[in-house]
């Protein structure tokens, strides 16, 4: 069984006109448990609400998501969490530390809604990174690199079996970039944790074996890319 | 990952527990943090003062201390007959014959009757002539007569000699064989000075009592300071040295009771207040006093309601210094939703932040109350006599700090319902 399995996912806004705008609509999707895989779209192609909706932060308007054979869309809010701290790391474009919090404290943040603090799990994951000697540092004291690195290792603190990268080097140079999802995918492979990444850099997906875009199984998507005609709004 | 070194076992990893975010969070916000907790501290300490020296006020001035069941003085207002005579604070309603005096000392519904005449001061602290009895028979609590410290001596009667109370001596300086000239009048005038010069015999150990505040003399010093004139009979008397002084003559400003029973006292009151027409007796003494509170009631209640808004008021703070630190904490707070933080949980850390809050702002309360207290109990001391106590048992000290920490957790659920309501999605990520 795959680690992570969709079926008939759907997912719409409403617009401030009040009309509803379909972001997510994927028939269906799977990720193998330790495996790889990039997803390639655009900005407002729908990439963010759907890495939202597999973590269970967003509630799906129709649809099944399982993972790791539970099923996160048929889980009220309470349960939805739970998941997510127990099977889910989630790595933001924009890092997402807490600023009040150490970089060892932000490891373990990643750790005590799951399973629990691991003080030397979390030490250990720190020293992987390259960042043993900063655990005291705040955010603010570290560059933007190394953020990301604390980024990494809290997302992998909880020992997830699904990592969710969302543009995780949107906000970091070149040589940076390289680095971290080298580290990313290092660290995912060491912990037997499978990656899913979505990014529109295509230096970054050239690195992945599998990469999908998003239009191919997101009919919204593709119907986003549509000429305006033939969405069916024609010129005004 | 999972071959740890030993260096990693070190303990200073955080359990991310409540009390933990709670701390992260009131560090972070930590001016904010503090404003509050000083309005919580303010609104404590005033809460906590105004009612316990309300409450110590009227036990010590409604007969905790008086020691005495009643005085007999003139016609006139109960009320200024014993702030005069147990208080000694207003001025005295006028005298009453030596013969009264020793009629209601031989009434059998009279267990003790000490006479005080009045008419003089040192420096503004009264001098009070009396008699021995005072000091020999008469107990301010049960068991507890007045005592004058080691190396002093009770006044002779035949002397001018003088006893004083502690408060006295440390105010002026006045000890054992020190001398002083006493002044006309009860308030302080540095040319009514008299001739007479006493001699301190004696310092009277504190009794935390009105008493400590006055320079007691022989009844005797007083109808023969110079000027001063003897009414008791029709026409006016003035002794000359050495002159024996006839009773029908001698007056006193009042008559301090002890009774039997109350029920003695009740009928004396009927016998003197109702019948008479030459004297008062305000009986009880602490229902004299009662009724002073009762109508000065107004005024509690105002200092009491303004200590309450004030308490409302901190609360307000500590809702305001948590709510507008809500907007720029909704990212953190998606951030640990995202992390699996339950709702919940992000709930509760605010309002134990705000509980937090008013409970070290309550505890700081309690000193701010020692100080307030520690002040007024200066001013109550230097006016009155009265001490007042530091470690007074009243249900507010703990009422208050518990009432502020149930405030300050309900002012902490506004921001905490916001924080609930937290979209993580929306404030987590710029979406793509």
């Amino acid at each position: 069984m795959p680690l992570l399995e969709i079926n008939n996912l759907t997912k719409s806004f409403a617009a401030p006109s009040g009309e509803k705008t379909l972001i997510v609509d994927v028939p269906s999707f799977s990720l193998e448990e330790g495996a790889q895989v990039a997803l390639e779209g655009a900005s407002g192609s729908g990439k963010t609400t759907f890495l939202n909706l597999i973590a269970g932060i967003l509630q799906a308007d129709g649809g099944t998501i399982r993972v790791a054979g539970q099923e996160m869309t048929a889980l009220a809010e309470p349960g939805r969490d739970r998941l997510r701290a127990a099977t889910i790391g989630y790595v933001f474009q924009t890092f997402n530390l807490l600023q009040g919090y150490t970089a060892l404290e932000n490891v373990a943040l990643g750790m005590a809604f799951g399973r629990g603090v691991d003080g030397p799990h979390a030490l250990a994951l720190l020293q992987r990174v390259g960042l043993n000697e900063r655990m005291t540092y705040r955010p603010r004291q570290l560059s933007v690199g190394q953020q990301q690195r604390v980024a990494v290792a809290r997302a992998l603190a909880n020992r997830p079996r699904l990592v969710l990268a969302d543009e995780p080097t949107g906000n970091l140079d070149r040589h940076h970039a390289r680095e971290a999802l080298k580290l990313i995918r290092e660290v995912c492979r060491e912990n037997g944790a499978a990656l899913l990444l979505v990014s529109h850099d295509h230096e970054i997906l050239g690195q992945f074996e599998d990469v999908h875009k998003i239009s191919e199984f997101n009919r919204a998507a593709a119907l986003e890319n549509l000429p305006a005609e033939q969405k069916g709004e024609g010129p005004k | 990952m999972s071959a740890t070194p030993s260096i990693y076992s070190s303990p200073h990893v955080p359990r991310c527990g409540i009390g933990f975010m709670m701390m992260r969070s009131m560090r972070q916000h930590a001016l904010s943090s503090i404003i509050a907790i000083v309005c919580v501290a303010l609104a404590t300490g005033l809460t906590i003062s105004v009612v316990s020296i309300n409450a110590q006020a009227y036990k010590v001035f409604t007969g905790g201390q008086a020691g005495f069941d009643a005085v007999l003085g003139a016609r006139g207002s109960q009320l200024q007959l014993v702030l005069n005579a147990v208080f000694h604070l207003e001025t005295s309603p006028g005298n009453i014959p030596w013969s009264l005096y020793q009629a209601v000392k031989k009434d059998p519904r009279v267990e003790l009757a000490v006479p005080y005449a009045l008419g003089d001061n040192y420096n503004g602290f009264r001098i009070v002539g009396t008699t021995e009895e005072l000091f020999t028979k008469f107990e301010f609590e049960k068991g507890r007569k007045f005592a004058i410290a080691p190396g002093g001596r009770m006044f002779d009667t035949t002397r001018r000699e003088a006893v004083i109370g502690s408060f006295v001596s440390r105010q002026t300086g006045l000890k054992v064989g020190s001398n002083f000239n006493p002044f006309h009048g009860l308030n302080f005038d540095p040319k009514a000075k008299h001739d007479e010069v006493y001699v301190v015999t004696g310092v009277m150990e504190p009794s935390n009592t009105p008493s400590d505040r006055v320079i007691w003399i022989p009844i005797e010093g007083v109808y023969r300071m110079e000027g001063h004139v003897l009414r008791g009979a029709d026409k006016e008397f003035k002794p000359a040295a050495g002159e024996e002084i006839p009773d029908e003559h001698k007056e006193v400003s009042a008559v301090m009771l002890k009774l039997r029973s109350p029920q003695g006292g009740f009928s004396l009151e009927q016998m003197i207040n109702k019948q008479g027409k030459v004297a008062t007796l305000a009986f009880p003494i602490g229902r004299t006093m009662a009724d002073l509170f009762d109508k000065m009631g107004w005024v509690n209640r105002i200092l009491g309601l303004v200590a309450y808004l004030v308490a409302v008021v901190a609360a307000g703070t500590i809702l305001a210094s948590i709510y507008n630190t809500i907007n720029e904490r909704r990212r953190e707070f998606a951030i640990l939703r995202a992390l699996g933080a339950r709702r919940r949980r992000v709930f509760t850390a605010i309002v134990a932040e705000a509980s937090t809050i008013a409970a070290i702002g309550a505890a700081a309360g309690l000193l701010v109350y020692l100080g307030i207290l520690g002040v007024a109990a200066k001013i109550v001391q230097a006016q009155t006599g009265v001490v007042l106590d530091l470690m007074f048992p009243h249900q507010i000290l703990y009422l208050a700090p518990l009432g502020m920490i149930a405030l300050g957790a309900l002012a902490g659920i506004v921001p905490a319902i916001k924080a609930y309501g937290t979209d993580v999605a929306e404030n987590i990520s710029p979406t793509s």
